[in-house]
């Protein structure tokens, strides 16, 4: 795996439109698919914000790296931030037959990437989420990888 | 993010735009609820949304739960693809009340 890109971003909201832009170009420069490249923003921005609001609790000075990685055919995204250790079994998607605001993010990411987990950091603070996602899949790409990936989960 | 509002027939209809993610979904949220509080049927137009994310969502099943609680209309029109992207993989592409256009809403 060759690594692309590190970034670090401060755990605020205004951060994420910038992360976005710069995570559709740098997919797109390696190839990714339309359809996958979307799944890609939507999935970092997600697990991002989820940071910023439920890791930091909505503080604005915490630290957020972001690394690309990619082989041959696929993109991986680790997403570290340095937090108090949350308790992994507590991470699951809701019941969505409750219709209610919020706890969507966890199941957009799980529904758009192609394995996600999750783990604590080796040091006594940090959380890493680790996402993979193939580049390009283009007849399933121009079939609509949103709706395989629904019917996939 | 300016939010326009118009009127068709008893709704009002507030436009939301560009990208509603953290950052703008609190005003968005204030801006939904603030018609249901003033008692009005509201209407979402969503098709200039280029980006909506789970906390935008979140301010339309607020906004939606709010106003059934008030006995009033809300709906959701012009869905943007990727804003139906979004309510498709939440599963609220069948929960909201949806119009194609405008022209489709009836009194």
């Amino acid at each position: 795996m060759i690594r692309l890109e590190r970034i670090h971003l401060l755990s605020r909201a205004d951060k994420l439109q910038p992360l976005r832009h710069f995570v559709r170009e740098l997919a797109a420069q390696q190839g990714c698919c339309e359809e996958n490249l979307d799944c890609m923003v939507m999935a970092i921005n997600e697990a991002c914000m989820n940071v910023i609001q439920h890791a930091y609790g909505g503080r604005e000075d915490g630290e957020i790296i972001v690394e690309f990685w990619k082989d041959d055919e696929e993109l991986l995204v680790r997403i570290y931030d340095f937090a108090e250790k949350v308790n992994l079994e507590g991470i699951k998607s809701r019941d969505l037959n409750e219709v209610r605001p919020g706890g969507l993010g966890v199941h957009i990411i799980h529904q758009v990437m192609d394995s996600v987990e999750y783990k604590n950091q080796a040091d006594s603070v940090g959380n890493v989420l680790e996402m993979r996602k193939q580049l390009s899949m283009p007849v399933v790409c121009d079939a609509g990888t949103f709706e395989n990936n629904k019917a996939k989960n | 993010m300016k939010y326009p509002v118009t009127q068709h027939l008893n709704y009002a209809v507030l436009q939301l735009t560009g990208e509603v993610d953290l950052s703008e979904s609190p005003n968005a949220r204030k801006q939904i609820l603030n018609h249901i509080k003033n008692k009005s049927n509201l209407l979402v137009d969503l098709s200039s949304v280029e980006y909506i994310d789970s906390s935008g969502v979140a301010s339309l099943v607020e906004g939606f739960q709010t106003a059934r609680a008030e006995q009033l209309e809300f709906a959701l029109v012009g869905v943007s693809s990727s804003a139906m992207q979004v309510l498709q993989l939440a599963r609220l592409d069948s929960v909201f009340t949806i119009y194609d256009s405008l022209d489709d809403v009836k009194e």
